[in-house]
Order: C-alpha cells, then sequence, then structure tokens
C-alpha cells in the first residue's frame, strides 16, 4: 500500500465571505476524497462542516463540487487525479452557502411540494394493483435518483439565473413530473390534472434547453434528458403544439 | 441562560428513517399534529442503504407462504428469543403494509401477472421479498417521504400552509427526552445549521433513531448511527433489551480500507451467488448447524438445483440466517484460508450472465466497479462480516410500541428491541419499520388525544440542565472545565476512533470474557475522558461540536452491549462467546435489561468501576399455545426448556 | 432550519448573492471548451460548404447521380434529370437556386433536432459553455417564447424528414443506374449514395420525437406489444442520436461533395459494372 501527501484547497467560509483554504494531507490506497475532507476534520480542522451520510453513493447527500465539477465526494476516487494535482473543493455554487462545504438545498424540497403527488386509481384496494414490468421500467428508472441535486446544481439555468429559480422546477423535480406521468396506475388525468400541461405551465419545462448536463453529472446514471425531459416536453407537445389535438378540443369545448 | 424558542405539537418523532416516517404519516393521518426530527436532510436516513428487500407474505412467488410460515423463520432466526407477541404482528401485518406503499406510489419489481415479485432470501423458506432491484430501501424512504409531501400538500390546501399539522425539521438533533414527572413532556433538541437550541413540546415522544453500528470500527452503518435514541430513552429512565445482541452482516465489503464494511446486500446470495475459501471450497456446506440440518441440502447440486425447483430440493447454506455465515466466514479466514485482503470470495461471475448482473444487482456492480475497480461480472468479490444491525433495543410492549416504564414515550424501528430475538432475518427490518412505525404512531396519537388539554409541562431547569450540558464541549479548554484538572481537552474525532476500536476488537463477533472486562475499563477510561471532549470554533454546522455530543450516546450505548453480552454465558444469534460456544436452552427464557440510573450523566460518568448501567434479568413471556403449535415438537425441544414445553 | 424555504428575491449567478464567494466563472481544470469548440468549428464548416453549394446553383446533376441538396428539384429552372426527382411545382417565376426550397425542411429538421439544440446552444450561444461553466448571458429564458419556443414544431419537421428521405432513397436507386439510364450498374457514387442514405434513415428514426410517436406517448407498453418492440428498437438507435447527426451531416455533404466533382468535371465516376 503507498500513500502519499495531496495538496487540498477547500473552500471555507459562510455567507458573509470566505476562500480556498490549502491543506497538505495524507493519501492512501483506495481512498475517495471524503476520506480525505474527513481526515483534514480529524487532525486539521475539526470544525469543517461537511455534509455526508452512507459514504457508498446511496444516500446523496455529500454532494459538492470538484475542480469545479459536481460531484458526490464519496464517489469520487483519489486515483483520478494524478499525484502533482492540486484538488479543489467547493461547495454547491447553485445554492446558497451555510458553511464551508454545506449549502442550503431548500430550494430543491420547496419544488418538491409543488409537485402534486401520484394519485391513487379509484376502486382499486390495497393488494389489487397490477402491473407490467415493461409499463414500470421508465418511472423505475427515474425512481433510482438519490436526490443528491447535483442535476440541480449543474443545471444553468438557475446557476446561472437566481432569478429563474421561482419559475423552473429543475431537472430533478421535472423527471419527477416525467415519472408520475408515466406510472401506470396514476389517475391525475381522471381527476382533471393535467400532468403534461403543466409541465410546462407550472414547472417551467421551456426554460430547459437540452444541454444535458444534468445526465452528465448523474451519479445513478439516470438519462435524465433523453427519457425524461425530452418526452415529456413531447407529451407537452401533444397538448399544446398538435394542431388536430388543438381542433379536437376546441370542437369538443363547442359540443 | 438564553430564552429558547418552544412550539407544542401533539406527538413528535425522533427519527426520519422508515419507522419514524410511517409513524408521522400514521400520526398525522389520526388527527395528531406532528413534528418530525432527523440529523440529516429529509430523504437521506439510513433505511436508504437497505438493499434485499421488505418480507411480506402475500405469497405472490409460492401460493403456500403465509403470516405462519413467515412467523416460523423469523423464530427460528431469533432462536425463539424473540418477543413472539411482536413477531406474529409484524409476519400478520407486513402484507398490508407492502400494498399500502403501492397506493402510495412505491413502485416494486413485477411478476409475469402483475403482482409484486419476491425474490428468496437467507433463513425464509419462500420467496418473501418485495424488492426494487437491490436498491429497495430507497424505494422505500422516497415512498414515505412523498406520501409525507402529499399529506403536507392536503394539509396547504385546507389551511394554506404546509407545515401546519406536519413538519419535518431536518438537520436537527435531540439530546433530551423532557419530562414532566413520570410523563414524556417533549424534546429538546439544537439545529445542526445554527447550533441554536429549541424545545418541542409533545405528549407524545416516538423515538425511530435506528442503530448503533457507529460505535464499532467495521460497519455498514453511516454516522447518524450513535444509538441516540437508546440513550435518550435509558436517560429518560426506560430500559433497553438484550442490547448483548448486534448482527455482523456476513458480506461486507473488506478492501479498499476506506470502503471496509460497507454493505454487500444478501440478494447477491439469495440470486445464486456462493461463497468460497482461497482454496475455491464452498465451505458454507461444512457450517450447517444440527438445528438446520434437515432445511439445508447437502451438496452443491442440490443446492444448484433448488433455484429452480424449491419444493422439491433444499436451498443452499450460504442463505443460512446472518449469524451462522458470518461466524462461518470468520472461522475460514482465521484458519488461513481466507482472501488476500482478510475476507473470503462471493462470486456470482460464474454464476449468472453478466447481463442478468447488471440487471439484477445494479448497486453492487455499480459499487464494485467505482470503488474497488472490481468487476463483479467477471470476477469474484471479497467479503467479510461487518457490524450491521442491533438487536436490542428499547423495551416495548408488543402491541402499541410503548416504551415501559416511561409514559408517552413510543419506540419503533431499529431502535426498539425484542422483535427479531438473538438475530434478524433479512427483510425483516424494513417490514419491522412499517408494521411498528405504524403502529407507534397510531398510539403516540391516541396517547397525545387522551392528554388533550392536560398537556405535561416543560419546566425551565430542565431546559437550562440540558442546554449547559450541550454547551460543555465549548468550555473544556483551560483550568476552569468541571472535570479537567487542567488537562488540554480531548480531540472527540480521537475519542471516537478508539471507541471503535475497542468495541471491535473486545465485543466483536465473537467474544471472550476476559477482553469484554478489558472492554469495559476501556469505556470507563473513555467516559473519563470524553468529559474533557473540546472543539474549535463556534456553535454554526460545527462536526466537532456535534461528534463531541454523540459520544456520550455511544458511550452508554456500549455499555450496555458489553456489559449484556459478559453476563450471557451462552451463544446464540448475534451473542457469540468463545468460552460458552453453546445454545443453552436455560438463557432462551432470560431477557437482559439495561437501565441508567443515574439519569443526569453525572457523578456516575467519572466513576470507572461502577459505571452507568445496571443490568436486570428478566424471565421473557411465555409463547402462546396456539403459536407453539405452529411448530413440530422435535424442533422445539431444541430450543426450548422442558417446563416451557409443558406449561 | 438548514433547508428552510425562504424565497430567493436576488438575481444573477454563481458570483453572486448568497452563493460561496468565489471569484472565478468555474473551477473547471479539464479541457472543457474542446467539445464545445469542435462543435462550434464542424457545425461552422458545414454552414459555410452548405450555403455555398445551395447557392451556387450549379454542379448538381452527374447522371445518374443527384445532388442531396437539391433533391427532390421544384422549380422550373432545375437541371434535367432522366426519370429523377424533379417536378415543376413552382414554375418559371423561381429564379434563384431551387436547392432552397427544399433544404428548408432537412435544416429545419436538424435545427430544431434535440441533439442540435444542445450542440448549438453550448457551442455557440454559450448557454451553457459547458457544465458548470458560467454562461455569460445576464438573462435566459430558455424555450419559453417565441422565437425558441418553436422548437415545439420538431415533430413536423420529422415528418418532413420522413418525405425527404423516402426521395433521397428513390434517388439511391436510380444511383444503379449508368450515366446512359440503363439499369443493373453500380460506380462509387452508388456506393456512396448507399452510405447517405443509410445514415440518413437512421439519424432520421433515431429521432427523439419519432420515438416519442412510435411508443413513447403510450402509458402502457404491455397493450400494444408491437409499438413496444419499435420504441425499444427505436430507443437503442435514439441512443446514438449525436454520433447518427454527425456522421449523417457528414455524409451527406459528401454525396453533394461527390456529385460536384463528377459533374464539375474533376474526375469520373469509377464504375464497378
Amino acid at each position: 500500500m503507498s500513500s502519499y501527501e495531496a495538496r487540498f484547497r477547500v473552500w471555507r467560509g459562510d455567507v458573509g465571505g470566505g476562500g480556498l483554504e490549502d491543506f497538505a494531507v495524507e493519501v492512501n490506497d483506495g481512498e475517495v476524497v471524503l476520506d480525505i475532507i474527513h481526515r483534514i476534520q480529524a487532525t486539521q480542522a475539526p470544525d469543517l462542516a461537511v455534509r455526508w451520510n452512507c459514504k457508498a453513493g446511496k444516500c446523496g447527500s455529500c454532494s459538492a463540487e470538484i475542480n469545479g465539477r459536481p460531484r458526490l465526494l464519496c464517489m469520487t476516487r483519489m486515483s483520478v487525479f494524478t499525484r502533482e494535482e492540486t484538488v479543489t473543493v467547493t461547495p454547491l455554487r447553485a445554492f446558497p452557502v451555510v458553511r464551508d462545504l454545506v449549502t442550503d438545498v431548500g430550494f430543491n424540497y420547496d419544488k418538491a411540494r409543488q409537485v402534486p403527488a401520484f394519485v391513487p386509481p379509484k376502486g382499486l384496494a390495497p393488494g389489487e394493483y397490477r402491473m407490467m414490468q415493461e409499463d414500470v421500467d421508465r418511472s423505475q428508472e427515474f425512481r433510482k435518483c438519490i436526490e443528491c441535486f447535483l442535476c440541480q446544481d449543474t443545471c444553468h439555468v438557475v446557476r446561472d439565473h437566481e432569478e429563474n429559480k421561482p419559475a423552473f422546477a429543475g431537472p430533478r423535480f421535472l423527471m419527477r413530473v416525467a415519472e408520475l406521468d408515466m406510472h401506470p396506475l396514476d389517475a391525475a388525468d381522471e381527476s382533471g390534472l393535467d400532468r403534461k400541461r403543466t409541465a410546462q405551465d407550472e414547472h417551467g419545462l421551456g426554460y430547459c434547453n437540452i444541454t444535458k448536463c444534468c445526465t452528465e453529472v448523474c451519479p445513478e446514471g439516470i438519462k435524465i434528458t433523453d427519457n425524461a425531459l425530452i418526452p415529456l416536453k413531447e407529451r407537452a407537445v401533444d397538448r399544446k403544439y398538435d394542431p388536430l389535438v388543438w381542433l379536437g378540443s376546441k370542437i369538443r369545448r363547442r359540443s | 441562560m438564553s430564552v429558547v424558542e418552544r412550539q407544542e405539537w401533539d406527538v413528535v418523532v425522533v427519527g426520519a428513517g422508515g419507522a419514524g416516517l410511517r409513524a408521522a404519516i400514521e400520526a398525522r393521518e389520526r388527527g395528531a399534529r406532528t413534528a418530525v426530527i432527523c440529523k440529516s436532510l429529509f430523504g437521506k436516513a439510513h433505511t436508504v442503504m437497505a438493499e434485499g428487500g421488505i418480507a411480506a407474505a402475500m405469497a405472490n412467488a409460492n401460493e403456500h407462504d403465509n403470516w405462519q410460515v413467515h412467523f416460523r423463520d423469523t423464530m427460528r432466526g431469533g432462536k425463539f428469543l424473540n418477543q413472539w407477541r411482536m413477531a406474529e404482528l409484524h409476519a400478520r401485518e407486513a402484507p398490508e403494509r407492502v400494498w399500502e406503499l403501492e397506493t402510495w406510489g412505491a413502485l416494486f419489481d413485477r411478476t409475469k401477472d402483475g403482482r409484486i415479485s419476491q425474490r428468496n432470501f437467507g433463513g425464509h423458506e419462500y420467496p418473501r421479498l418485495a424488492h426494487v432491484g437491490d436498491r429497495t430501501g430507497l424505494e422505500l424512504i422516497r415512498t414515505l417521504q412523498q406520501k409525507i409531501v402529499a399529506l403536507q400538500q392536503e394539509d396547504e390546501r385546507e389551511t394554506g400552509d404546509y407545515e401546519s399539522r406536519l413538519k419535518v425539521f431536518q438537520e436537527c438533533t435531540v439530546t433530551r427526552i423532557l419530562k414532566d414527572g413520570s410523563r414524556v413532556s417533549g424534546v429538546f433538541a439544537y439545529e445542526r445549521e445554527t447550533g441554536r437550541f429549541f424545545v418541542l413540546e409533545a405528549p407524545s415522544v416516538v423515538i425511530a433513531t435506528g442503530g448503533i453500528g457507529k460505535s464499532f470500527k467495521v460497519t455498514s452503518n453511516s454516522w447518524e448511527y450513535t444509538g441516540d435514541g437508546h440513550a435518550l430513552a435509558l436517560l429518560a429512565g426506560a430500559p433497553l433489551l438484550n442490547m448483548e445482541f448486534v448482527q455482523f452482516h456476513p458480506t461486507g465489503m473488506v478492501w479498499p480500507p476506506s470502503v471496509k464494511g460497507i454493505l454487500v446486500t444478501e440478494s447477491v446470495r439469495g440470486d445464486g451467488g456462493v461463497l468460497r475459501n482461497s482454496e475455491g471450497k464452498r465451505f458454507m456446506f461444512d457450517y450447517i448447524p444440527d438445528v438446520f440440518k434437515e432445511k439445508y441440502a447437502e451438496s452443491e447440486a442440490e443446492g444448484d438445483r433448488w433455484y429452480e425447483d424449491p419444493d422439491h430440493n433444499r436451498r443452499p447454506p450460504e442463505l443460512l440466517p446472518r449469524d451462522e455465515v458470518a461466524r462461518a466466514i470468520n472461522a475460514e479466514v482465521k484458519a488461513g484460508r481466507g482472501s488476500p485482503h482478510g475476507g473470503v470470495f462471493l462470486d456470482v461471475s460464474t454464476r449468472m450472465p453478466a447481463d442478468v448482473i447488471r440487471r439484477r444487482l445494479p448497486s453492487m456492480y455499480h459499487q464494485f466497479k467505482e470503488l474497488a475497480d472490481v468487476d463483479i461480472t467477471a470476477e469474484a468479490m471479497e467479503v467479510g462480516p461487518t457490524c450491521h444491525y442491533v438487536m436490542g433495543g428499547i423495551a416495548v410492549d408488543s402491541d402499541t410500541a410503548a416504551a415501559r416504564g416511561v409514559p408517552g414515550l413510543f419506540a419503533a424501528g431499529e431502535a426498539a428491541g425484542g422483535m427479531h430475538g438473538s438475530n434478524r432475518l433479512g427483510g425483516n427490518s424494513l417490514s419491522d419499520l412499517l408494521v411498528f412505525g405504524r403502529r407507534a404512531g397510531r398510539h403516540a396519537a391516541e396517547h397525545a388525544a387522551a392528554s388533550a388539554g392536560g398537556h405535561p409541562a416543560v419546566s425551565d431547569v430542565e431546559i437550562d440542565t440540558a442546554a449547559a450540558e450541550a454547551l460543555r464541549p465549548f468550555s473544556a479548554e483551560g483550568p476552569a472545565a468541571s472535570a479537567g484538572e487542567g488537562r488540554p481537552p480531548e480531540n472527540p474525532y480521537t475519542l471516537h476512533q478508539e471507541l471503535q476500536q475497542a468495541m471491535n476488537d473486545l465485543v466483536g463477533i465473537i467474544r471472550r470474557e476476559a477482553e469484554m472486562e478489558q472492554a469495559l475499563e476501556k469505556l470507563a477510561d473513555l467516559r473519563v475522558r470524553a468529559r474533557r471532549a473540546g472543539v474549535e470554533g463556534h456553535r454554526q454546522f460545527n462536526p466537532g461540536w456535534h461528534l463531541a455530543l454523540d459520544l456520550r450516546n455511544m458511550l452508554l450505548v456500549s455499555e450496555c452491549v458489553a456489559r449484556a453480552a459478559l453476563e450471557r454465558t451462552e451463544s446464540r444469534g448475534g451473542h457469540t462467546r468463545e468460552d460458552h460456544p453453546t445454545m443453552d436452552r436455560a438463557w432462551r427464557a432470560v431477557n437482559l435489561l439495561c437501565r441508567a440510573p443515574d439519569p443526569t450523566g453525572g457523578l456516575a460518568a467519572t466513576d470507572p468501576e461502577r459505571g452507568q448501567i445496571t443490568l436486570d434479568r428478566e424471565a421473557t413471556d411465555p409463547i402462546r399455545q396456539d403459536l407453539l403449535a405452529l411448530f413440530d415438537k422435535e424442533e422445539l425441544v431444541k430450543y426450548l426448556a422442558e417446563e416451557e414445553l409443558h406449561p | 432550519m438548514a433547508t428552510g424555504t425562504e424565497p430567493h428575491p436576488s438575481s444573477g449567478g454563481v458570483r453572486t448573492g448568497t452563493r460561496a464567494a468565489i471569484a472565478a466563472p468555474h473551477l473547471r481544470t479539464d479541457r472543457w471548451w474542446l467539445a464545445p469548440a469542435a462543435t462550434a468549428a464542424g457545425l461552422f464548416a458545414f454552414i459555410v460548404y452548405s450555403t455555398w453549394r445551395a447557392f451556387a446553383n450549379a454542379d448538381y446533376y452527374a447522371a445518374p447521380y443527384v445532388s442531396p441538396f437539391y433533391s427532390p428539384c421544384l422549380a422550373e429552372n432545375c437541371a434535367p434529370m432522366r426519370g429523377g426527382p424533379n417536378w415543376d411545382l413552382l414554375g418559371g417565376w423561381w429564379g434563384v437556386s431551387p436547392a432552397i426550397i427544399i433544404l428548408i425542411f432537412p435544416l429545419g429538421f436538424r435545427l430544431t433536432c434535440y441533439y442540435y439544440r444542445k450542440a448549438y446552444y453550448r457551442g455557440f450561444w454559450m448557454s451553457p459553455p459547458a457544465c458548470a461553466v458560467a454562461e455569460p448571458h445576464e438573462k435566459y429564458s430558455g424555450e419559453t417564447r417565441f422565437p425558441l419556443i418553436l422548437q415545439n414544431v420538431h415533430r413536423y419537421f420529422f415528418y418532413a424528414a420522413l418525405l425527404v428521405a423516402g426521395i433521397l432513397t428513390y434517388d439511391t436507386v436510380l444511383a444503379f443506374r449508368d450515366e446512359n439510364y440503363a439499369w443493373g450498374h453500380m460506380g462509387l457514387g452508388t456506393l456512396v449514395f448507399l452510405l447517405n442514405i443509410v445514415l440518413i434513415w437512421a439519424y432520421t428514426l433515431s429521432c427523439h420525437s419519432c420515438r416519442h410517436i412510435v411508443g413513447g406517448k403510450l402509458k402502457h407498453f404491455s397493450k400494444h406489444p408491437v409499438r413496444y418492440r419499435v420504441w425499444q428498437w427505436i430507443g437503442k438507435l435514439n441512443a446514438r442520436h449525436m454520433q447518427l447527426a454527425w456522421a449523417s451531416l457528414l455524409s451527406v455533404a459528401l454525396a453533394d461533395f461527390y456529385v460536384y466533382l463528377v459533374a464539375s468535371g474533376v474526375f469520373d465516376d469509377p464504375r464497378f459494372f
């Protein structure tokens, strides 16, 4: 087993200001960036704030930016860097900073509340649900999401434009709309809720310009753009920009 | 002392994992205004780590399954030490709890005819685990989280406020349960972000804080698992039950060192994975204990046939209950037949095609690829035992989940004891969370309703004491510190590492009397030093401070584990004594209860001899006759003493 | 709480407001600019080439090959092509290059294509230039309003692209003649056309709108087994949409350039038989 001393730059501070602080710290075989952050905590900066939990890429707590790229600290192995390289770790830059590597991710919890929940079908008791595997595959892919919010962080719609936050749900929650719209037993339509239309009208689907950064950073490898956002855009087109459908709805309304 | 903010609620749930969220949903649906407090962000609780599935006798995969069979499996797995009424309720109610999740939007893997698919797991006679690939815990937590949001949306439509009846206080830690006389009156907590203290007053408190694994070095548990709920209950005057039973999951990663302990799901074996030693031998065939001889295959050929034809063959011994497999792996490594990094080989690559592995075990594939550079479709994994679960916990009433002796205190999930006896079967924890989370929520709401109008009072003195206790780490420096005697403050990270090492080495998977005595001495030493644990910086999101506070809980709980383990002179389930290697029928009827006689954590904490914990023995409830009748006489005689068989 | 639900009133990007105080617009250390630069260069090269060729109004037919830029040819001023795709729909008033009429459709298809959108939003617009690299714009409204809201018409260009691909297929069949219109022959140009038409079809069918129309819009695949099968197949193609977009862009330019070379007499189409 070989170990070496790595150079780290970690952002420290709070909403009042801060900066990158240098650390020289030991690195051992097979370690990930979170191990190094923990070592800094245990030996050099006991009050270094970092959010983490499972350390196995399953909970999505330790999101941060490493050398400028949104990543999970626990799933970034030190072996991807050269020994000479300085590793820069900063908090997520799309959200208000709380302290050091911890940010206020409340935006995401707000948005989660704005997506109407699953509507259970009437007349089916618990235990009577029947769904085919091929019908749940699509939504299951989206439910792999660990809510690390890296996609929300990297999406330039809100990262570079704070003012868009009220109008735009972000990839994670547009994907949630897609998940529910593709759920084989979701009865939103019957209850008068048109998820396809609200995706655009209420959750800001139109802001997405499908530049695919959400897909690039997803640690679960979910094809957010190709499988959720673009299909959702097409579904919105069905509702809003298809002349035949439009004509049909006009006629129906008249009769 | 500064003024601490107070809020009034009907029910406070501590912990937002599966049990906590299920309890909160139930309490809110029964009309109680409910607050949930959790240390992490909402939706990150340790439940997400559960991989295999939820055990429930829905009989979708094998029509012979029913609650009685599930009950039998659970009792066998727990070596009959289970609080049998809990095991009964659990087996009866689990299917409803799973089906209910579907009505909240959960999407389990499906059978050909569109029902919930069920998979095999260790100790379960039939395929019984509802699952979603190998990320079932994530599905469970997300479904419950989204149900909570759905209820909040309902409240918003009616009251204009999402949080009027159900609120989640995330990233907050409870340090004390407050009491009015013998009754629970609320909780004292701090917000991790700001370090601000606050009090939630409530007549009912549900503890659902999970386990204690962070007291051990090699563990599959996250940082949250510091035994907070166990310690809170102890300090509130409630006893802990059978804390010596700690489950070491047989398969954790062993390499690289930084991920040592991370779980490798049992589904790997359930789906066909086999264990081999360095000689290439499937050693588990040598480790089938007598009580299970008739249930497991004798040859590799029979074991392999079982995957296709379970009705006419017996299951392979890789699927023995976890305690058996963990001990077997431990023995192989000790005998020098281990893998290069001190584990054994778990192989699926020669058992299934690569694409099937990737589809059925996606997170395992991902985990090994990303963290260890191992392609599990092409080579074997190296695995070894890892601390995974504590069967012991807060002693509760089986039906109501009420903690004994403290009116208004309830406990559910891993924090509660009894349900799993001496060893938990895989898949039974997620169903446990749902069944008893719901029961705890229901009875907490009823208790709150019954005390409406006469809410217990919270005294300022109690709040001030709790605040002073929480602030002590900041004043540990310098000669003014209460017990510091001018010595420099201790680093909480160092103390934590020493504690983990001690528990791992001295009260680990195989236990010896002398080592446990040594452990108790070490704990006493750590306890004294922990009084001087000091922290730098201020109260705003300060992990050093958080750890210093969690140390109190870990030390309390570790002492319970060590004392109870020393007391129980037999080997059973998650408690293996090298000096008492066999199961003793006389011990089956004995529960060990831990209590903390001095809840202030004052003098006793500094006295190395006395310790903080007293231990009592208690006779277990006799098992109800109709439940005993579910077993063959020949089987019962292996577990029960003569007088239990003929009451 | 740590995740309180206060509104965020300020505006601006990563360097403003309550975000961590970091002056740099990004901290990426890799060559993040390479991909958008290469994309922009590639697209720019194609635009220059295709503009020249579309307005040239010459050297687009060398029997039996017709340049895909000029097919179908819909004005009176088209070069005569025996059996070829020229239908005089517009009459004699159309004075400029007939390529302009038809190029609108494949260009519109590519312009509104979900892949090309990503490519030029990143490459030309720098919105964003690369992931986690701050974009230079003050305001951003994405595809919420005119003109970019028109991107939603992609599926209608897809229908048109199907027709165009059909005609190019017809052209490819015609390429099995020799320069005297005798059937059963094949030259190097035929191969170029074959390659092009395969890539054109693969790109067209791998379109996200196509994936939606054939099955993606369904709620229950289990009730439509055939469409489910087709959707899965299109999905596999769709995963390579980017590669197909570039490959077919190159191949269509190559096919045109080949016709140009032969028509302008630079060299004779080598005949195999």
